[in-house]
């Protein structure tokens, strides 16, 4: 399982990242930005709640028939020449790309950026094997050069600006211009193009593959997926095995949704399918295609209560408007999956131990539901993790239980209720200065760190209603 | 018309304020208010940390209390919601099902019920000063109440509006993860704190009391002079 990054646990990482202010700034930013166009575009769309409703429906019924459109998905691959490899594992996954890639005994590897694989750990698999892998997308190769971990599944380099960047390839590529980016980008451009040229094998992800023809779909700015798949003479991608829509129609559905909802743009400059390797007669395109189709747990979520987290198509849309991820930013999860996404998946795929703080990290507040484009409702997802860290894993603290217990026979016994409320005034009193709590004991001494917390009234409201004239109980 | 004030804990224990401008306000809007007085706690904070068996005692208790309302009215939009999920909790449960369904029917938030079932906009309110509003994220998103407290809040006489920054953002309060995520509610809120200095704005109004138990908490450890109201104790207002 390598969806991990970084050291320490939860609060080291928050704590660390809290006192990045660069980072809190371009998060802030980039989340302003991205929420007013990504509102824009499914204004101007019109209708968005349908459309939603519809990339819904198409994600639902295909992870419902998933074994069909698999099926149909490797047929067709097939067909047109195609190798399809069935990952069960992460491992599995690696060790295919990483065979390929030793029979055809490559020495370079282009990569355009993928999650997946982020997410089974491929380039150290690859680099083991004596393979040099170079990442293509900008982001993902400044990350590359610094050997840094992405803080976010659409703008991995968000955490970075551009003086920082800068100074990465002053120092491991003898970079010598300004800190402008138009310079930095025509730099590293031309040095990736020879890259492309002289490369053996490229990787790509997939956005979406489509079952009916057995093609894959990938959605970039830069254009570096097209050449990652057209020039080298193997072309090998890799998908989760939920990435699959039936047709091309259903396909440009999701990836109206997709653009507007990662980037506020109707369309992304390139968008390309691509069906098997090149025929004859036909221009560019690589000589062998290989369709890595990776489970790493995704068929262990199907049929649960988390089914729908694998309807995503991996937007970030969510990501973009919460509020906890624009102060803690992406290291702090501690996972390649950040935000609200994050937080559902990391516990799913690589397990409770190392991630049961994430599902915590939310003020539930429904930020993530609301905006995500295929509807997935996240918050509530969040919650049912929290039910399973209690009721399954055992893995709540002890003094939240007898907390909660005791909350829980307080809330349903109107004389335990009676008891509580009325000791609460005198119990505090001795906290109390001006009607206010500054330093509570218990639970109350976290709020009162930063926060003034009321005291409980000498007369509660029940006791006013009872008493008033005119006052009606029952 | 009959309504039953479901007054919520924290309005029972420590905003009692709020609870008496409910009650006045429902009355002059011609309602016969009502307390049943087993209301406890609608079981929230451990429903929202993950103990959702041991919260089942506390939602069975509510669904009883108010059995025989014609109308729920709460003056907080995330408490009302806790109410409206009651049905999905219990769905596998063909008994209590069904009570809990007709509990959410017949729940509305204070300012929802006032514009949407008493058919009012204009409650007669007055109070000078310059305002702004905190929309609460149960309220707003989950609840899907966003028009009816700006409606009445615009008609209150004397009363200059001005919109909050950043609205769509969590104050941070969160329930328990205003103490179990205590540093990153800091920063929540602290933004969330220098949005509403930002306009100037004498009250801070809310229809949710977590919200303003936070943000106005962290504005008086401040010792910032804007002053906090729930949207009921505005609205009773009469200058």
């Amino acid at each position: 399982m390598s969806i991990k990054i970084g050291v320490g646990d939860f609060k080291e990482r928050v704590h660390e990242e809290l006192n990045n202010e660069f980072m809190r700034g371009a998060v802030r930013g980039a989340q302003e930005r991205l929420r007013i166009k990504r509102l824009d575009e499914a204004e101007q769309l019109g209708n968005w709640e349908e459309w939603r409703s519809l990339g819904e429906e198409i994600r639902q019924h295909v992870l419902n028939h998933l074994d069909y459109y698999l099926y149909e998905l490797s047929e067709n691959v097939a067909k047109r020449g195609g190798h399809v490899f069935f990952a069960r594992t992460s491992e599995e996954a690696s060790q295919y790309v990483k065979e390929v890639v030793q029979k055809k005994k490559a020495k370079k590897v282009v990569k355009s950026k993928s999650m997946v694989t982020e997410e089974i750990n491929l380039n150290s698999y690859l680099e083991e094997a004596g393979c040099e892998v170079i990442e293509t997308d900008l982001g993902e190769y400044i990350l590359q050069v610094d050997e840094d971990h992405p803080s976010h599944i659409v703008a991995p380099a968000l955490h970075k600006n551009k003086n920082q960047i800068r100074e990465v390839f002053k120092e491991k590529l003898h970079y010598s211009n300004t800190e402008k980016p138009e310079e930095i980008t025509a730099f590293v451009r031309k040095h990736l193009r020879n890259e492309f040229l002289t490369a053996d094998v490229g990787i790509t992800g997939c956005n979406f593959a489509i079952a009916e023809t057995g093609s894959i779909t990938l959605v970039t700015n830069e254009g570096n997926a097209d050449l990652v798949m057209s020039i080298p003479k193997t072309h090998i991608a890799v998908m989760g095995m939920e990435r699959i829509v039936p047709t091309f129609e259903e396909m440009e559905v999701l990836v109206s949704l997709l653009c507007r909802s990662a980037v506020g743009h109707k369309l992304t400059s390139y968008v390309t399918a691509i069906t098997g390797p090149r025929e004859e007669g036909e221009a560019d395109g690589p000589e062998e295609f290989h369709l890595v189709i990776v489970d790493n747990g995704r068929s262990d979520i199907l049929g649960t209560e988390f089914q729908p987290v694998l309807q995503c198509i991996r937007c970030a849309a969510c990501i973009n408007v919460c509020p906890v991820y624009r102060h803690i930013g992406g290291h702090s999860y501690g996972s390649i999956y950040p935000g609200p996404i994050g937080a559902v998946l990391s516990p799913l795929l690589g397990g409770y131990e190392e991630y049961k703080e994430l599902p915590y990290a939310s003020s539930l507040c429904g930020a993530c539901t609301e905006a995500c484009p295929v509807k997935i409702p996240l918050h509530e997802l969040l919650l049912k993790h929290r039910q399973v860290i209690v009721e399954r894993e055992g893995k709540a603290p002890f003094s939240e239980k007898i907390m909660m217990k005791a909350f829980g026979l307080g809330a349903s016994s109107d004389m335990l209720y009676g008891l509580g409320s009325r000791a609460a005034h005198s119990a505090l009193k001795p906290f109390t200065k001006n009607a206010r709590i500054s330093k509570g004991p218990g639970p109350l001494k976290a709020w009162t760190k930063i926060r003034e917390f009321p005291a409980p009234e000498k007369e509660r409201f029940r006791d006013w209603f009872k008493n008033r004239e005119g006052g009606k109980q029952s | 018309m009959k309504v039953s004030l479901f007054v919520t804990c924290l309005v029972d224990l420590f905003k009692t304020n709020v609870g008496k401008a409910t009650v006045e306000l429902l009355e002059h809007l011609g309602c016969e208010v009502d307390f049943p007085e087993s209301q406890i706690c609608c079981g929230q904070p451990s429903y929202n940390s993950g103990y959702v068996e041991e919260t089942k005692d506390a939602m069975k208790h509510m669904i009883k209390t108010f059995e025989h309302s014609e109308y729920v009215v709460a003056p907080s939009g995330s408490c009302a919601f806790m109410f409206k999920e009651y049905p999905h909790i219990f769905k596998d449960d063909p008994i209590w099902e069904p009570k809990a369904r007709e509990l959410a029917d017949k729940t509305y938030e204070l300012t929802q019920f006032i514009v949407e079932v008493l058919g009012v906009e204009d409650v007669g309110a007055k109070m000078e000063g310059k305002a702004t509003y905190h929309t609460s994220c149960h309220m707003t998103r989950l609840l899907g109440v966003k028009e009816a407290p700006i409606k009445l809040l615009r008609n209150v006489k004397g009363l200059e509006f001005t919109p909050l920054p950043g609205a769509h953002l969590c104050c941070g309060f969160g329930g328990t993860f205003s103490v179990k995520m205590g540093p990153i509610s800091e920063q929540m809120v602290d933004e969330k704190v220098s949005n509403v200095e930002s306009t100037g704005a004498d009250y801070l109004i809310s229809a949710d009391c977590g919200c303003l138990m936070n943000i106005g908490g962290r504005m008086e450890r401040q010792g910032k002079p804007i002053r906090v109201m729930h949207i009921a104790e505005v609205l009773n207002h009469r200058g």
